[in-house]
């Protein structure tokens, strides 16, 4: 459909350090996006419940950076990173935190109901797992128009329990479909340690079980992402079926902004810090060679655009009530009788 | 004018619209050997298998990927077996495909339609009998439909089949074997359009799905008792006829709901409750629901007929509403 916009890959031992440059600058904007939304939430101005996603910014940054503008993603509560780096517009983003007019779903979705379908980002989901079988659905339907997007679905290390993680995955493989699935696994599941309420050894044990190839990853090593999302898209895209990608990542701050996470070990947090995504990719981008001021430059620009967003959805209006009935229904539609 | 069954005009309703949008597609379980009751028989010859997909038996992944799918362009019918079984996957429908286009923002929609055998059938009990079509109306988003003849099989499908909204059509088991006229060329029955099946000055009978049948059986009874019951079958439960439950019950004064649901929280409700509040002062007696007990659907044939709303349970319940109401 669209021009495909893919950035191509370096390999191997030798870095590309303009994609890989550019991965920075996503992660930045993505890190930039979360503090803010953060703050916002404690001014008021971001509403309901905020789940962000400092400290997993490679997982999104080093996915998308293999995907083509056309290419579908679906996400979770946790999208913002997601979202972003799929190329949503991050104005309209932080303005459906804020429930105001211009947002990505006018105001009526939030936060867990980012959507954006212009850059094939098919929504987050406020449902546990619910997006997995959304996600082979649309593939089938690219399988049926003969299009050669591809689906990418981003799942919590929680969402393995549920039922719709077998169906979906069984469902993609038994049909062949063109889907990525990938597992954030950030260890926990809102207060509780996945790993004591997950029998087995876990995601890619029951991916392959499924028959579908599974690698993990260290989710905070946006090199290792990409690459390892580079080879499984190539997989997908060259008809080898589903694919599953484990990436092992944290998540820095509490599962909602008002979660302030006491049942951690703080020291456990103080390892993962250390494991900062971005700090990381800087520092392998140094020895590489690259000039230290260039990378801080991108931080500077994501900062400085997302102040001025913050501004800018603040000084947004609420979005017409009249909003409160519309897209609901053509038949039956509420404007017409809600009653 | 020719003769088909009930299910045979789903199935023809199918075959037409595949034929004419690309888009349209079928999945769900064993429907490449023509689905459990028959109305997908020869489709996947027809249309091969990637049109009438087979699926696991996984109702949560074949509601949803039926809601992906809607989403991205194409067009799905989705076979649920049992409206039981839909269950499994009521957060694909009520909170995904519901819900999508609104909370998206309008950005786009959810065009599926998913088919529900529903009802009592041969001593089925209490987990292959039920009729849920108040659960579904309950929610925002949906269009709910209850065919009850035939004709109104093929182009009631036919209309949900080309609806943008998700539609939840609500088949009855017990008609499948139904015969009756069906028009030959392209029939399209409006969704939200009630059919009057019966006239009468004395009473309005409003029902949909198997009851239309029970309910006409019902009026000739009263008919011969001198009793003139005007029936109205639904068809869509939401958006529903107002105007013409409306018009009728200002004629006869009298509304009788009839449901095969368990009336507590049925649909019943709704019209009697909307009917009362708008009608009042025009009604001669108290508006009346009749449906099933607040109790399973059981095995054993005498006491599955305990839930059972007969024309004899109609018939005497319309003859105590026209005969108390002459005696004030
Ligand atoms: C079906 C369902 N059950 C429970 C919840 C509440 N809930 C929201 S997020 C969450 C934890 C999910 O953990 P995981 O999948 O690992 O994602 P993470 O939050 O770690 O990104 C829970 C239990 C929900 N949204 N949906
Ligand atoms: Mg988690």
């Amino acid at each position: 459909m669209n021009g495909a916009s893919r950035v191509s890959a370096g390999n191997g031992a030798n870095l590309d350090r303009d994609r890989l440059t550019m991965a920075l600058g996503t992660m930045w904007r993505i890190r930039a996006f979360e503090e803010l939304a953060v703050r916002a939430q404690k001014e008021g101005l971001a509403l309901g419940a905020i789940h962000p996603s400092i400290g997993q910014e490679a997982v999104a940054a080093g996915v998308c950076l293999n995907l083509r503008r056309d290419d579908l993603l679906l996400s979770t509560h946790r999208g913002h990173g997601h979202t972003l780096a799929k190329g949503a517009d991050a104005l309209a983003m932080m303005r459906e935190l804020f429930g105001r007019a211009g947002g990505t779903c006018g105001g009526k979705g939030g936060s867990m109901h980012i959507a954006d379908f212009d850059v094939g980002m098919l929504g987050a989901n406020g449902v546990v797992a619910a997006n997995i079988t959304i996600a082979a659905g649309a593939a089938h339907s690219m399988r049926l128009l003969g299009s050669d997007r591809i689906t990418v679905c981003i799942f919590g290390d929680g969402a393995i329990n549920r039922g719709p993680f077998l169906e979906g995955l069984n469902w993609a493989k038994v049909f062949d479909l063109p889907v990525l699935f990938v597992c954030e696994d950030n260890i926990y599941s809102a207060t509780t340690r996945s790993t004591s309420m997950t029998a087995g050894p876990g995601v890619a044990a029951r991916a392959e079980s499924l028959g579908i190839p599974a690698v993990a990853v260290d989710g905070n090593d946006v090199v290792a992402v990409d690459a390892a999302a580079r080879a499984a898209i190539d997989a997908v895209r060259s008809g080898a079926g589903p694919q599953l990608l484990h990436c092992k990542t944290y998540r820095i701050t509490g599962h909602t902004t008002a979660d302030a996470a006491l049942y951690r070990d703080p020291a456990e947090v103080d390892k993962w810090r250390e494991s900062d995504p971005i700090a990381r990719l800087a520092d392998t981008l140094v020895a590489d060679g690259a000039a230290p001021a260039v990378l801080d430059e991108e931080r500077a620009r994501a900062y400085a655009e997302l102040e001025d967003i913050f501004a800018a959805a603040r000084d947004t209006a609420w979005p017409d009530v009249a909003g409160a009935f519309s897209d609901v229904q053509d038949l039956g539609d509420p404007r017409e009788r809600a009653y | 004018m020719h003769k088909l069954t009930y299910l045979e005009a789903g199935r023809r309703a199918l075959i037409e619209e595949m034929r004419r949008d690309p888009r349209v597609w079928a999945l769900g379980e064993d429907l490449g050997r023509g689905g459990v009751f028959g109305q997908y028989k020869g489709l996947a010859e027809m249309f091969g298998p990637a049109r009438i997909a087979d699926t696991p038996i996984s109702e949560a992944c074949i509601m949803g990927a039926a809601v992906g799918a809607a989403m991205t362009g194409t067009r799905p019918v989705v076979e649920m077996r049992f409206s039981d079984f839909a269950l499994c996957a009521i957060d694909e429908l009520v909170n995904q495909a519901a819900k999508a286009r609104f909370m998206f923002g309008g950005q786009m929609r959810v065009p599926l339609v998913v088919r529900e055998p529903v009802g009592m059938w041969r001593s089925s009990a209490a987990q292959h009998s039920q009729s849920l079509e108040s659960w579904y109306t309950h929610i925002p988003g949906l269009v709910v439909v209850a065919p009850s003849t035939p004709a109104d099989n093929l182009g009631l499908l036919k209309s949900a089949i080309r609806a943008d909204d998700p539609v939840v059509y609500l088949e009855h088991k017990a008609l499948w074997p139904l015969e009756g006229p069906v028009p030959e060329g392209e029939h399209l029955t409006p969704l939200g359009v009630a059919d009057v099946a019966r006239e009468g000055r004395d009473l309005t009978i409003v029902t949909w799905s198997a009851m239309r049948h029970a309910s006409l059986k019902a009026a000739e009874a009263l008919a011969k008792q001198g009793i003139e019951a005007e029936v109205v079958d639904l068809r869509t439960l939401w958006p529903w006829d107002r105007d013409a439950v409306f018009a009728s019950v200002e004629k006869t004064g009298r509304l009788l709901v009839v449901q095969e649901a368990v009336s507590v929280s049925g649909f019943g409700a709704e019209i009697a409750a909307s009917v009362a509040e708008a009608l009042h002062h025009r009604l001669k007696s108290p508006v009346k629901r009749l449906g099933a007990p607040r109790i399973p659907v059981a095995y054993a044939p005498p006491l599955e007929d305990m839930a059972r709303v007969t024309p004899d349970r109609i018939t005497e319940a319309a003859r105590a509403m026209c005969v108390h109401a002459e005696a004030v």
